[in-house]
């Protein structure tokens, strides 16, 4: 705190500057100049898009510290003008969600609990059985002997939050393993 | 929307469910727009407009043939476009018989299998050769390429499929026989005006509980806000899809928009409002069973040979850039199979699986609970909680051997073997259920590289601000790894099943952290020259995709994403830099194109239809087409132009054909081909509905798709023994404050603490007959499930007067899910939900069901499935009930007994 002094006075304050009605400059406190926006101390400003509606709002993503303190709306977007919604605003939150998993998890057939696992390990065990399911539920024709070249082992549920290249490679894989059942919110 | 004179919000929320974009409404009323909100509830978005009109959920056709029935009876129609650019003129096949002929019924029907034999809905056309002009049963390539659309059907048996083919609609003739006077009562226009005479004022008082005066107000409004000096827009999002009939409502506005001019004009339009950030994106890149990249279509068994799935997508001989389709599909398969896609084995066509009819998340939901699928990927979603009837989906879990689920948090269908609620019922014991189930922390949007296409087609690139946490992936890392790993397994396999694995181009760059390069993958699917002197650049547009193996590229509608190298999806010019389009931000597919079919924004002689409205228009002096947008037309076809005869694909665009996607170069009133239940919307009741359909003695959709099941019972609808038990209509909605199933939004303390619980409105009208307290608590119970939710009693919820009673709706939200780990936890409303789906898109009726309510919270245990069985056995209910295809008593049909092996106790 600086030391007091009488100029300081917001009385006197608004008598010796141009606020004289007291709205702006004068009620500001010393605490308040000296505060500064978490987002002025960011590392960087990243550009990205709303992850919720598909309106595709324009978001500044604040990083500090290899974190994101925040996430903004972007006033360049010709979209959003910088608005976003409750959900778009509460975006930071998504990112550093109190619940969040960071770890893979695993549940045993009539396990009670969760188990940790590695995730190279899951990878490995997930192609394990998808190689077996595809196989066990694979057919080669229908009943009048026309070709299909495919499984109904495996299904698929998902797409519509994700990128338009995740989908590319979902797509890629499933259809060159002959896995049709694929499908995701579109539908829903 | 901003250019809109007049907007009509129907089926949409948009205010709270797409609050932002809502901006542009705002902007359009304040420019002196007229706003109109149709819909069950008022709403934030009711508050914004000028007028609100209540509806009974389900009714929609009704009041959209009403008003297209207003604009033929005074002569409101514009007729410059109308003659111009849409079907009108166009005969169609004397063969064809409407529903007012058949008590609501089309020409075509076979009541044995439930479909339509599309062959009398046809075009009638000059006969080229011997072959009987309605030869539905043609093999496909068999007919020597007349331009005949049934003969290029591709589908043997004749049957209507509608997710067979693109985003331009099926193959159709593309020479069809005209009537220009509009007189002869085989044109499109006379069939137009006799189908929808009866759809009057009158009737949509009975069938919609709308008034006459309000009805009279919004046909004014959208009559006095079309033409050449104004436009009306449409907006819709799911309240006009989720229904056995929703293509048909999106129909019904198509033809209204195109009876008023409002197609390819600024401030016109149907404006889809999609609820996902890249659900968009999900549909023209396909994690869908029935597409492939670019609205190509998945082939089917009887499509033995590429040349036949070719010919069954669009004939050689039609207008139009589908005509192209050999060269996006040999594009397509050469981004996947690079060198082993040749010629001589008709580009690695046999390395697509096939399909035999359709294998929808509902279809396939019915073979988990068969034991037919093992393992199941959820990525990003919730259907535990967000797909209809919530119990058969925990169910159908339980018989999986293996699932995997990639979210950020251990959502319900994580949970379901633990604290779902068929834990609590007993239905289910943890102890006994085998499924293993394995949970991958996925990377959040800032923690990835990649676009998400947005709901007006723009791709926006989002750049990386973090690394992924912990265990934490993106799909793209996790899906590249899997296939490596599976690969690295088969890597010896002679097995020829294998080969399509192992041939697949699977070559990603990585980074420092071992993720694939989204920028590589946005590459690939814009495609790339593979010869010549251009060999390995980039191609800039779809028009140079090649049918003979020089070109690849992943998804043609996207080519010119990646142009010259540069990622136009990362493209941020400021808007406040750029003109209203704002091109250079984001990249839009077509080839960066903002409004699509926008030839029909100028007149046939290629002025603009009025300064107001301008937006394209052909430059004379430079003979070229030029404007405010890209121009989505040949850029130097000169308007008068009549193309050569015999030609085909885009060289056979007239000069006045705008819509060059389509088979004939015009805007369909009428669908010759496309959809599986019927030419033109007409309008049933849903599934569960209280009232009789006061338009037919056809009830419900006779070709809707039905899962008679004894966990998936319907409520007897009206007239029918029973009905008087579930007496209340329901429909589901979002808030602004969640996200769907809650998976993006229960777990998020901000957004937990603004909507912490599940509630259903209310009329204060309601509240009374049923004893329910503000605040209290009320029972919900379906034929599926009973849940609880607080009560919220509210004006907002208005009881319509419909076939000759009282109607009241509840509005339930559907964001909660019974499970311990979210903030905020509670009933899920999709529970109550039935599956009947529609037959064109699959996609289940999810805003109109039958309930009981009652005041005080549900009974726990195994007395809540007492409860529903109790409710089940009053009303009667067996898996035929309300699983009728044709309901007029007064005809003698077949057809009503269940098809074999439709039932089944899941």
């Amino acid at each position: 705190m600086a030391r007091f002094s009488f100029l300081e006075w917001p009385v006197v304050r608004q008598l010796r500057t141009a606020d004289s009605t007291a709205r702006s400059s004068a009620t500001v406190s010393e605490h308040t100049r000296e505060l500064t926006s978490r987002n002025a101390t960011a590392d960087r400003v990243v550009q990205s898009v709303c992850p919720y509606c598909a309106v595709g709002c324009g978001q500044k993503v604040y990083v500090k510290d290899e974190k994101v303190i925040q996430i903004e709306g972007d006033p360049d977007s010709p979209i959003s003008r910088g608005r976003l919604c409750p959900k778009g605003a509460a975006s930071e939150q998504l990112v550093n969600a109190p619940g969040r998993q960071y770890r893979v998890l695993y549940r045993a057939p009539r396990a009670t609990e969760w188990q940790k696992l590695d995730l190279s390990q899951a990878v490995d065990m997930v192609a394990e059985r998808f190689i077996e399911s595809r196989r066990r539920k694979w057919q080669d024709q229908d009943d009048a002997g026309r070709r299909l070249h495919r499984t109904m082992g495996i299904a698929s549920l998902g797409g519509a939050t994700l990128d338009n290249e995740e989908n590319y490679l979902i797509k890629k894989l499933f259809t060159a393993a002959g896995a049709i059942q694929i499908e995701n919110q579109a539908r829903i | 929307m901003a250019n809109a004179d007049c907007i009509v919000i129907q089926g949409s929320n948009m205010a709270e469910c797409h609050p932002v974009g809502f901006q542009w409404v705002s902007e359009a009323k304040a420019r002196g727009a007229r706003i109109i909100h149709v819909d069950p509830r008022f709403t934030r978005t009711t508050a914004i407009a000028d007028k609100h009109v209540p509806i009974r959920a389900g009714s929609d056709v009704v009041l959209l043939g009403a008003l297209i029935n207003y604009v033929l009876t005074h002569d409101l129609w514009f007729e410059e476009y109308v003659r111009a650019y849409t079907n009108a003129s166009f005969l169609i096949s004397e063969q064809f018989r409407d529903t007012e002929d058949l008590e609501g019924l089309f020409s075509g029907y076979d009541p044995s299998t439930g479909k339509y034999d599309p062959a009398s809905w046809a075009y009638q056309r000059e006969r080229r050769d011997s072959a009987p002009e309605d030869a539905q049963t043609d093999r496909p390539g068999d007919a020597g390429a007349p331009s005949d659309a049934s003969a290029h059907d591709g589908y043997g048996d004749g049957e209507a499929e509608g997710e067979s083919h693109g985003s331009g609609g099926p193959p159709a003739a593309s020479e069809p026989l005209r009537d220009e006077t509009l007189q002869d009562p085989s044109t499109v226009f006379q069939i137009l005006k006799r189908h929808y005479s009866r759809y009057t004022a009158e009737m949509v008082r009975e069938a919609c509980g709308i008034s006459e005066a309000d009805f009279e107000y919004l046909a004014r409004s959208i009559t006095e806000n079309s033409g050449r000096e104004r436009t009306t827009c449409f907006a819709y999002a799911v309240g006009w899809t989720q229904h056995t009939l929703g293509a048909q409502f999106i129909r019904t506005a198509s033809i209204l928009q195109l009876l008023l001019g409002n197609m390819g004009r600024p401030g016109g339009g149907i404006m889809a409002l999609r609820g996902h950030a890249s659900i968009q994106g999900s549909t023209d890149i396909p994690t869908l069973f029935n597409l492939l990249p670019g609205y190509l279509p998945m082939p089917k068994a009887e499509l033995e040979t590429v040349q036949d799935y070719i010919g069954a997508i669009a004939s050689k001989q039609q207008k139009g850039f589908w005509a192209n389709a050999d060269a996006y599909t040999v594009s397509l398969l050469k981004a996947w199979w690079g060198d082993a896609a040749q010629p001589d084995n008709d580009w690695a066509y046999d390395y697509l699986p096939r399909l035999t009819g359709a294998h929808g998340t509902y279809q396939t939901l019915t073979e988990m609970l068969a034991d037919e699928v093992e393992g199941y990927f959820i990525l990003g979603q919730n259907p535990a909680v967000g797909s209809a009837n919530g119990r058969m989906q925990r169910m159908a879990m339980s018989h999986l051997k293996w699932m995997v689920v990639r979210d950020f948090s251990l959502i319900e269908s994580a949970t379901w073997w633990k604290d779902g609620p068929e834990i609590d019922s007993g239905e289910l014991r943890t102890e006994e259920i085998d499924t293993e189930v394995f949970f991958f922390p996925a990377a959040t949007h800032v923690e990835k590289a990649g676009t998400f296409t947005q709901t007006q087609r723009l791709l926006q690139w989002r750049h990386q601000a973090v690394s992924p946490p912990g265990d934490c992936q993106s799909e793209l890392a996790f899906f590249y790894e899997l296939g490596l790993r599976i690969r690295e397994r088969l890597k010896d396999s002679g097995d020829p099943r294998d080969r399509p694995l192992l041939d697949l181009t699977w070559d990603y760059p990585v980074d420092d952290d071992g993720d694939p390069d989204a920028l590589a993958v946005l590459a690939e699917i814009n495609g790339r020259h593979l010869t010549g002197p251009d060999r390995g650049k980039p191609l800039s547009s779809y028009t140079q995709i090649k049918a003979d193996g020089s070109t690849e590229g992943g998804c043609w509608i996207y080519t010119g994403v990646y142009a010259d190298g540069v990622n136009h999806a990362a493209d941020r010019v400021p808007g406040q830099e750029q003109d209203e389009i704002a091109a250079k931000w984001g990249w839009a597919w077509p080839a960066n194109r903002r409004i699509l079919y926008n030839r029909a924004s100028a007149d046939p002689q290629g002025k603009p239809w009025s300064e107001r409205k301008k937006l394209v228009w052909w430059d004379e002096a430079a003979r070229k087409w030029t404007g405010d947008d890209i121009p989505d037309f040949p850029v130097d076809r000169a308007p008068g132009t009549e193309a050569p005869d015999g030609s085909g694909g885009p060289d056979a665009l007239d000069g006045d054909d705008p819509f060059i996607m389509q088979a004939d170069g015009k805007g369909w009133l009428f669908a010759p081909k496309g959809m599986v239940d019927g030419p033109l919307p007409a309008h049933y009741e849903p599934q569960e509905s209280p009232v009789r359909n006061p338009l037919y003695a056809q009830q419900p959709n006779a070709t809707r798709e039905l899962f008679p099941r004894w966990d998936n019972l319907t409520a007897a609808s009206r007239g029918v023994p029973g009905a008087e038990v579930y007496p209340y209509m329901f429909t589901t909605y979002r808030l602004t404050e969640q996200h769907t199933a809650g998976g993006m939004s229960r777990w998020l303390p901000y957004l937990a603490e603004l909507q912490p619980e599940m509630f259903c409105e209310v009329s204060p009208e309601l509240a009374a007959e049923r004893g329910l307290e503000q605040n209290g608590w009320a029972t919900l119970v379906s034929p599926r499930a009973a849940i609880e939710a607080k009560v919220l009693i509210t004006e907002r919820m208005t009881p319509l007067e419909s076939g000759g009673r009282t109607v009241h709706q509840i509005g339930l939200p559907y964001h909660w899910g019974v499970g311990r780990e979210a903030v905020v936890s509670g009933d899920a409303a999709n529970d109550l939900l039935g599956i009947t789906l529609d037959p064109n898109v699959h996609i289940q009726e999810s805003k109109v069901g039958l309930c009981d309510i009652r005041p005080g919270r549900r009974p726990r245990g195994a007395a809540l499935v007492d409860m529903v069985t109790e409710y089940q056995q009053r009303a009667g209910l067996t898996p035929q009930t309300g699983n009728e295809r044709v309901t007029d008593p007064a005809r003698e049909l077949p057809g009503r007994e269940l098809p074999a092996g439709e039932e089944g106790q899941g």
